[in-house]
């Protein structure tokens, strides 16, 4: 379809960006922005806390063994009245500390994020390259298995996998296997992006004199196409990468919404919405509202953080 | 334009086929359709009876084939779950969606346009400013934490819209709206929000960035040089030149749009195909599963065409360009 | 075409735009919402709470239970057992009519009961002892029995009738067979004689009935509902903001953490009862392994001290209060205390003893427990997949690692008849008021005569003898004897997991009166309006 007008993300970041990358413009530039910097801060806080859950968390809530149902329903920083434990941001229906919940949901938010992005970008980095570098029809092909792929939204191409992996895998692995289908499945609904915008790096690059020196002095094609083109397109895909965190983060809590993505007792953030939507209109607001604002944060922060890089890479937008 | 048009409707058959056999794919290798339509006690010979009569012995490519020429004809077997022809169902759904899908990816249309171009021509101004900062917020809040909120606010707090459904509807034989009564427009209004809201920032964000660049052309300073009006310039020279980019993207967001329907539809109770999909998806239903991938990749491949189409009207001067170099 | 078309549909669309604007408002007309649809029209396909719910609303059986569950007449105006004990005689109803105008008549009984008792059909168990239906003249029929049977009638509340010539006429002499998927014409139209006639079936969707203005009983019910339109709602959040703001006017499962505010808010009333439903575990304790677990060659089921651990594993208060905050009655009986042969001192609740459960399992031989998986459904009972995840982690505690696999009951009720899960969710409501039918579906070993959703492989010859046995026993108190041993036996072999006897809500706007029937059938045309 329309391979020559790439989303607008893409269109604004020049080549050879990455080395302006640490360049010292570029990190005054982020600490004159104070959002950028609040971002940085939220997105890295949350990343450590995800990280470190299992030694900061005050429970595992995925051991359904750990939970004790009297606990259920307290409400954040109040005495439960049967058990009289008290918990920071309250607990759910089952109740699994939130607090711990969220740090344990962030993780597993987390992981599928930035694996799917990992996925997508070597999976549309690899086809860019050798769709630009090769031409001809190995280029056609790969361009209009990416046109059929656009044709599905991510958020299709996701929920068919799993539809695949639900009749396929025997219902005894699904919860072992989910968190690997999400990635799966995201990754591969998102990796259209990157190998459009590496394939037009890509075209541009290939006839430029410094790689057709190299090809000419007989450097063998992953080599220039590792050495010499990949790192003058990675500032694009930064960009993209950034921005396609915050949807895969999004995306995945869609998905586990719409109950086809980790199971209840391994909630991520997007389970524990789903869960706590249920008691949204009995009072007990803080099973979604925790969750929800957890959510809303990450993904906001590593938006405004891929908004920023994107201003800051292009250099016709800077003031 | 002729051999262009031509090309792009090969492309597009060649796109519907390739979308077809994964179709046929799913229909074909998952699940085994006798043992879903057959009961457990039936008898091998009963079996053997049912793969003759469904053809499935006959080599692969002559199935593909068969698939091919009954998707063509809308013919998508029946339903594992609903046990009823699976074209039925979906063309009882399938307004429903369409109606919300089209409300809200106009709606977004508009109001992203309008929006892109104030915040492009008054940058610096505060409410560009705040309405920048709301679009992010828009953007990283998930649709289905969006649809909830409205929900809580508009129809448990103050009451004023339903909660569910698409209200009453009208059947007009071969189609049904809900676009003729009250109670159907008011059940209209918060799925089409929700829908829409994503789009809208899209849409906006991307106004505002090709309106910005278009500013900073020579040709819109020569413009300005020769005397025209701010409003001249701007929106008949600027927007008519960020309308290309905006309508590539909007097309290609329409296909989105209907896809983004199934967690609108989840969240409302919406009777629409994006509903009987999720569905379908957790019953494991391939049929219906089968014929809303084709659906959808049928959409978005005439959406395409049409988009293309618009094209040559938005810019002659793509005429000539696009079927000069061949692309 | 199209084009004409809509110029032909666009004056009638506005003329139902203007109709639909000047009617009153719609206070004869009940829009009423619950978690799950019916799963089918066919009358004798399934036996299921909400799919009887909605075929009592267009059909009608020969005899039913009222609000004060008392049996009372319907088509049938008066029964008695001849001078032959095995043969039950039925007078019926004259001039009645089905929808369609056909006559209601003898021989559309007799057809019913022998399509109900077809192998397809799910209601074939209630009519085991039956052995010959037949008509006498136009308005009596008799049905023999294979012993005395002396309540027979207890079994045909949920027994719909059908009209035979509109069967044949639409090739719908045999009842769908759900569990293989068939769809077959009465699965989504009807042809009753009940109060209401189906206007409009779109499953999952929407269901439109009509007041059937020639029923029977107008003079006798209050007949106030003129149209029930049915809106399944599965998320129990949308269900309320629905009732909330007013687009439906009656829920049948209001969530019951939202019945306090349901019960603040202003307009609405919530009215409670106790239901004739207990909520249970299944085991698989027959098969030679199971499917799901991790210990390979050997059932741990099948060992009764690995059930007994289970069983005390369970914290059936805390379950209570706080998964159904109080809405429910902790049991340790799978038998709601309404019927015959409950009895209050087997209904014990086990206390939980983690420590002992421990020790049992230890015994069996599992000293680390073992893993398997729990299917539940997620849109039937009340808070049924929270209660699933609390007894997870209960289970947990003692060392059986609980998969939770939570599906829509339409997936849950295709799957358990096949007998292939190991531990299940279920309940069981008995519409016989009497321990009979408790035995005969859930006890008895499972053969195509009975025991048909004892999916546990339970087996205990005793138990099929005495439950064959007391459905001939005209004497009572040596029937009662009978029925006593059966429980006794039962529970020393821990067949089952109990966890609470249900509590009945239903949440209404407050213009309606509308007491709840326990068996949780909403009978339309006896709701009447507050003037």
């Amino acid at each position: 379809m329309s391979t020559e007008s790439p989303t607008p993300t893409t269109a604004a970041a020049p080549r050879g960006a990455l080395a302006r990358l640490l360049d010292s413009d570029l990190l005054h530039g982020f600490l004159r922005s104070p959002i950028t910097v609040l971002s940085a801060l939220i997105v890295l806080a949350i990343l450590i806390a995800a990280l470190l859950a299992p030694v900061i968390a005050p429970q595992n809530p995925f051991d359904p063994a750990t939970l004790n149902l009297m606990d259920g329903f307290s409400r954040p920083m109040q005495a439960n009245a049967f058990t009289g434990n008290v918990y920071w941001l309250g607990t759910d229906a089952q109740g699994r500390d939130l607090f711990s919940a969220i740090l344990y949901g962030s993780r597993v938010s987390l992981l599928v994020g930035f694996a799917a992005v990992a996925f997508a970008a070597v999976l549309g980095i690899a086809l860019g390259l050798i769709a630009g570098y090769r031409g001809g029809w190995v280029d056609s092909l790969i361009m209009r298995i990416a046109d059929v792929q656009l044709s599905f939204p991510a958020i299709l191409v996701a929920l068919l996998i799993f539809g695949v992996f639900k009749g396929v895998v025997p219902p005894a692995l699904h919860d072992k296997a989910a968190i690997y289908v999400l990635i799966l499945a995201i990754g591969l609904s998102d990796w259209v992006q990157y190998a459009r915008t590496v394939r037009s790096s890509t075209l541009a690059e290939r006839n430029k004199e410094y790689v057709q020196a190299a090809r000419v002095i007989g450097v063998p094609a992953p080599t220039i196409l590792l050495r010499h083109i990949l790192p003058n397109v990675m500032g694009p895909v930064l960009v993209i990468a950034t921005i396609g965190l915050a949807l895969a983060i999004i995306l995945e809590s869609t998905l586990s919404f719409l109950g086809v993505g980790v199971p209840p007792t391994q909630p991520s953030l997007g389970t524990l919405i789903r869960v706590g939507q249920d008691y949204l209109f009995s009072g007990e607001w803080w099973i979604v509202f925790f969750p929800g604002l957890t959510l809303l944060l990450l993904a906001l922060s590593v938006n405004l953080l891929g908004d920023w890089l994107r201003d800051a890479l292009d250099p016709r937008l800077r003031r | 334009m002729p051999a262009f048009i031509l090309r792009r409707l090969l492309q597009s058959v060649l796109v519907m086929l390739t979308v077809a056999l994964v179709s046929f794919g799913l229909f074909r290798f998952i699940g085994d359709p006798v043992n879903n339509m057959v009961g457990q006690e039936a008898t091998m010979a009963e079996r053997a009876a049912l793969r003759e009569s469904l053809g499935l012995d006959d080599p692969v490519p002559v199935q593909f084939l068969r698939f091919v020429v009954n998707a063509a004809q809308g013919e998508f077997g029946v339903s594992y779950r609903m046990a009823r022809p699976v074209a039925d169902v979906i063309a009882e759904r399938l307004p429903a969606t369409l109606e919300l899908a089209l409300i809200s990816g106009f709606g977004a249309l508009a109001l992203g346009i309008a929006l892109g171009v104030y915040t492009a021509l008054r940058r610096d101004g505060w409410l560009s400013h705040a309405i920048m900062s709301l679009s992010l917020v828009g953007v990283s809040l998930p649709t289905f934490l969006i649809g909830i909120l409205l929900i809580y606010v508009f129809a448990v707090e103050l009451k004023l819209l339903p909660a569910f459904g698409r209200g009453e509807v009208v059947d007009l034989g071969w189609w049904t709206t809900g676009l003729l009564t009250t109670s159907g427009l008011k059940s209209l209004v918060m799925p089409a929000i929700t829908l829409g809201l994503y789009q809208l920032t899209l849409i906006m964000r991307l106004v505002r960035a090709e309106m910005l660049e278009v500013l900073r052309t020579d040709y819109i300073k020569f413009a300005r040089a020769r005397g025209l009006t701010d409003r001249t310039v701007h929106f008949g020279h600027a927007l008519r030149n960020t309308l290309l980019p905006v309508i590539t993207i909007t097309g290609l967001q329409i296909g989105s749009i209907i896809a983004f329907a199934i967690i609108t539809e989840t969240v409302f109770q919406w009777p629409g195909v994006g509903l009987l999909f999720i569905t379908a998806v957790q019953f494991v239903d391939i049929p219906v599963m089968a014929a809303y991938l084709v659906l959808i990749a049928l959409i978005f491949v005439v959406i395409n065409l049409i988009v293309d189409l618009l094209y040559f009207v938005v810019d002659p001067r793509l005429r000539v360009q696009r079927t000069g170099r061949g692309q | 075409m199209n084009k004409t078309r809509l110029a032909l549909a666009l004056p009638f669309a506005l003329a139902t735009l203007a109709s639909v604007a000047a009617a009153p408002a719609a206070a004869q007309t009940v829009r009423w919402a619950a978690a799950g649809d019916a799963l089918t029209m066919d009358p004798h396909s399934q036996n299921e709470g909400p799919t009887h719910v909605m075929n009592h609303q267009v059909y009608d059986s020969l005899v039913f239970r009222d609000q004060a569950m008392k049996l009372a007449p319907r088509l049938a105006t008066a029964w008695k057992i001849t001078e032959d004990p095995n043969v039950w005689e039925f007078k019926l109803r004259e001039g009645v009519k089905y929808h369609n105008g056909n006559p209601f008549t003898a021989d559309d009984v007799v057809f019913s009961i022998q399509r109900a008792k077809h192998e397809n059909s799910d209601m074939k168990g209630l009519l085991t002892s039956v052995v010959e239906v037949v008509k006498v003249d136009e308005h009596t029929v008799r049905m023999r029995t294979d012993g005395p049977n002396p309540l027979l009638p207890n079994n045909l509340t949920n027994l719909f009738i059908m009209d035979r010539e509109w069967s044949e006429a639409n090739k719908v002499m045999l009842p769908q067979n759900y569990k293989a998927g068939d769809e077959t014409f009465a699965v989504r139209n009807a042809n009753g004689t009940g109060p209401f006639r189906l206007v409009k079936r779109e499953p999952d969707v929407r269901t439109e009935l009509e007041r059937n203005e020639d029923y029977w009983g107008k003079g006798t019910y209050p007949m106030e509902v003129a149209k029930v339109v049915f809106t399944p709602v599965r998320s129990a959040a949308t269900r309320v903001a629905a009732l909330l703001s007013g687009e439906v006017d009656f829920l049948l499962d209001p969530p019951v953490q939202d019945l306090e505010r349901l019960s603040a808010a202003k307009g609405i009333v919530v009215r409670s009862g106790p239901e004739n439903r207990t909520i249970f575990l299944g085991m698989n304790q027959g098969a030679a392994e199971l499917r799901s677990a991790d210990v390979k060659g050997r059932n741990p089921f099948a060992d009764k001290r690995v059930r007994a651990a289970m069983n005390i594993a369970i914290n059936r208060d805390a379950v209570k209060r706080v998964v159904m905050r109080g809405q429910s009655v902790p049991a340790g009986i799978v038998a709601p205390p309404f019927i015959d042969g409950y009895d209050k001192a087997m209904d014990v609740v086990p206390a939980p003893d983690v420590a002992r459960a421990k020790a049992l399992l230890a015994e069996a031989g599992y000293p680390n427990g073992f893993a398997v998986t729990l299917s539940c459904p997620n849109d039937r009972y009340v808070n049924d997949e929270a209660i699933c995840q609390a007894v997870t982690g209960m289970f947990g505690q003692i060392g059986v690692k609980a998969r939770l696999d939570a599906r829509p009951k339409s997936i849950h009720f295709a799957e358990l008849p096949k007998g292939e899960l190991d531990l299940y969710m279920l309940g069981w409501g008995v519409p016989t008021m009497d321990s009979h039918y408790v035995f005969h579906y859930l006890y008895e070993t499972r053969t195509d005569k009975g025991g048909s959703w004892n999916v546990t492989g339970y087996s205990s010859a005793k138990v099929d003898e005495l439950t064959k046995a007391m459905n001939r026993e005209i004497d009572l108190g040596k029937r009662a004897g009978m029925v006593a041993e059966v429980w006794k036996t039962v529970q020393d072999d821990v067949v089952y997991l109990p966890i609470h006897h249900q509590m009945l809500n239903w949440a209404m706007k407050d213009d309606i009166d509308f007491p709840v029937q326990s068996e949780n059938y909403p009978y339309f045309k006896l709701l009447k309006y507050r003037k």
